[in-house]
């Protein structure tokens, strides 16, 4: 058996959430006017909250400027959120008596979209893997052992391409060390932002066959973001879909696909291009593009571009569980008997 | 039916750097006026060299061109000078993928398709103006009059690629090329704008190429597909033959491999290995390699491009439709 770092414990069992993160915030200021004296912000993740069950995959989805990656790196601590916190299977992250920064970061690991600008140009893919382990204490031969392992397991055959560097291998080749090295670590959540998103058809269902592998061998939780519904459908166990830095829907991904609750989720599904000739979309569900999340005005952010809105859209709706279902919540007054907006009887009747 | 507006015959093209890579290889295809051709294919398929060269685009210096274009009568790699600059813009125009990348940022939208129309018309500065705002609502841009004096940044991504389309349009092209016109855009935009391309399409009667490495899109918007694989169309036949029973076995892999909800729990068919390099092609099918009914034949011998009706192949052993 080869030396490895330890996973961190499972402590609170499997009923204990993995991850529970509560009302993340994250403004951007912008400056703007004479003298820069206009401050603005960018609300770029707004009281984001949801948790994320042991074992399973969660997406989120949304257009660009959502936050959806703007959350992922507040959840990375790769940026400090300006409020919110994040519980790890019950400890608080970086907070008195709680998890440690260190082990929090080796429980969690991150793969980007850019498979080349993740990758160190300087090492070979071998010490590219083994430099985490060696920084958490494992000796310089047992890193590399571990490193060369992990390539195999990737698909990638250590002797061949084991010394060599980033641009000599192709964007397919350069994602699997970048989920290898990921996996180095022995991580429990392992946050996929846009992973698959760069590759040719052809080789993302390679990788994407690979990741639900290495899921089931190491009891791993996915975090997947992601713009490609049909990934989503295909990967997710629950998707949560935001707009203009929160959430409006989060639920099974059944439901979701299946009977989505939100006029944002229906239009979003709706715009995926039909692949059946005979069925060609007919009439674009929404007009314009997302707007700018520079000082949204308050009240629901969707209300500009959506065919239900009412004056009482003017309010900010709650994000409250929708259909009777448990773990399916909806942000939309549609949603609300007590809000008052006509399409109620309607929603109900469906 | 009436002459074809487009034929490309075994056009070929090498890019000579540090290596030769062959980006195209015998690549032939006729379009009617009027028809929309989707070339699909994945990065390092050809398919954007395919509409770079058809607007001699590529830097003559360091690319070889065999073969053939006629694009509305004229031979498009014979063109020199005014000719062609009449060619680019007056007969065949383009759409880029990056719309923020293709404009000028120091200009603004209305300058530079007022620019572009008096390039093509002897017309007066006042009347040409009109027509470009005219283009810019066509194209359903809201307060157009508005939009016409804002620079390309001020555009938000959907409403960037709309000003490009009024600009490829405004001088009544019969032939646009869109190279990935949506693939940078979101999902509710994309779809937008597809939309708006057919029914462009429908109204002007142009011809459209448009390359895209997605099958909804192409499904959304073309009458005839074009599979492209290591700088050679495989596959050529309508959207209908090409999505419910494709015969080369990378078109079907292609299809297998894209992911639906029907695979949900269930690994994915993937075609196995990676796409060829394009400087050191295998000798025969560029597909064998990683295709699972290869045989000895389709390693040393390039399948020719078999037409059957309106359908082309080029494949040693295709798949028999059940």
């Amino acid at each position: 058996m080869t030396s490895t770092i330890p996973a961190t414990p499972d402590r609170g069992g499997p009923a204990q959430p993995l991850l529970i993160v509560r009302d993340l915030k994250k403004y951007f200021p912008v400056r703007r006017g004479v003298l820069e004296r206009e401050r603005k912000f960018v609300h770029a993740v707004d009281g984001v909250s949801f948790s994320i069950t042991k074992g399973t995959t969660l997406g989120i989805v949304g257009e660009s400027g959502c936050g959806k990656s703007t959350t992922a790196r507040l959840i990375a601590k790769l940026m400090d959120p300006d409020s919110g916190t994040l519980i790890f299977d019950g400890e608080g992250v970086g907070e008195f008596r709680g998890l440690e920064l260190k082990s929090f970061r080796q429980s969690l690991q991150m793969v980007f979209q850019d498979s080349f600008a993740s990758l160190n140009p300087r090492l070979t893919i071998v010490e590219t893997i083994a430099y985490g382990p060696k920084a958490h204490g494992l000796t310089t031969a047992e890193a590399t052992e571990r490193a060369r392992a992990l390539l195999a397991r990737v698909g990638l055959e250590p002797d061949q391409f084991g010394s060599r560097y980033p641009h000599e291998l192709s964007g397919g080749q350069r994602q699997r060390v970048n989920i290898a090295r990921a996996l180095a670590f022995n991580p429990r959540l392992v946050i996929l932002d846009e992973a698959v998103a760069a590759l040719d058809k052809s080789v993302q269902a390679q990788v994407l066959n690979l990741l639900q592998e290495l899921k089931a061998e190491h009891q791993l939780t996915y975090l997947f973001i992601s713009h490609d519904l049909h990934v989503v459908h295909y990967l997710c166990d629950e998707v949560m879909v935001m707009y203009l830095g929160q959430v409006v829907e989060i639920g099974p991904v059944e439901q979701i696909y299946g009977q989505a609750a939100h006029p944002y989720t229906r239009a979003l599904l709706s715009a995926v291009p039909s692949t059946d000739p005979a069925h060609r979309t007919e009439k674009p569900p929404l007009a314009g593009d997302p707007p700018n999340p520079i000082n949204p005005p308050p009240g629901c952010r969707f209300r500009d571009r959506c065919p239900h809105v009412e004056a009482v859209c003017a309010q900010s709706p709650a994000l409250l569980p929708a259909r009777n279902l448990p773990g399916h919540q909806v942000a939309c007054h549609i949603n609300d008997p007590q809000s008052g907006h006509s399409a109620i009887a309607l929603e109900q009747a469906a | 039916m009436s002459a074809p507006l487009v034929v490309v015959k075994d056009l070929g093209v090498q890019f000579h750097g540090s290596r030769i890579a062959s980006a195209l290889n015998n690549v032939s295809f006729d379009l009617q006026p009027g028809e929309v051709l989707g070339l699909l294919g994945e990065s390092g398929s050809g398919k954007s060299v395919t509409l770079r060269t058809l607007l001699r685009l590529h830097a003559p210096r360091t690319t070889r061109i065999s073969g053939s274009i006629h694009v509305d009568g004229q031979d498009v790699l014979a063109l020199q000078g005014r000719a062609l600059d009449a060619y680019r813009g007056g007969v065949a125009s383009m759409v880029f993928q990056e719309p923020g990348l293709a404009f000028d940022p120091v200009y603004t939208i209305g300058q530079q398709i007022t620019e572009a129309i008096r390039a093509h018309e002897k017309i007066s500065e006042t009347s040409a103006r009109a027509q470009a705002l005219q283009m810019l609502e066509r194209v359903q841009i809201p307060q157009a009059r508005r939009r016409f004096d804002a620079y390309p940044h001020e555009l938000s991504g959907g409403m960037r690629q709309r000003a490009m389309i009024a600009l490829a349009l405004a001088c009544k092209p019969k032939l646009l090329l869109a190279d990935e016109p949506t693939t940078a855009l979101d999902a509710t935009v994309q779809i937008q704008i597809l939309l708006l391309l057919r029914e462009l399409q429908r109204e002007t009667g142009m011809a459209v190429i448009f390359v895209t490495h997605d099958i909804g899109a192409a499904v959304e918007v073309a009458d005839r597909i074009a599979v492209m694989y290591a700088g050679r169309i495989v596959e050529d036949n309508t959207v209908a033959g090409i999505v419910q029973a494709p015969r080369h076995p990378y078109s079907a892999g292609l299809l297998a491999s894209t992911v639906s909800a029907e695979h949900r729990g269930q690994p994915l068919v993937a075609i196995p290995g990676a796409p060829p390099n394009l400087a050191a092609l295998p000798p025969g099918c560029s597909f064998a390699p990683r295709c699972t009914q290869a045989s000895a034949r389709c390693r040393s011998e390039i399948p020719p491009v078999l037409a059957d009706g309106a359908t082309r192949l080029a494949c040693w052993h295709p798949l028999v439709p059940a």
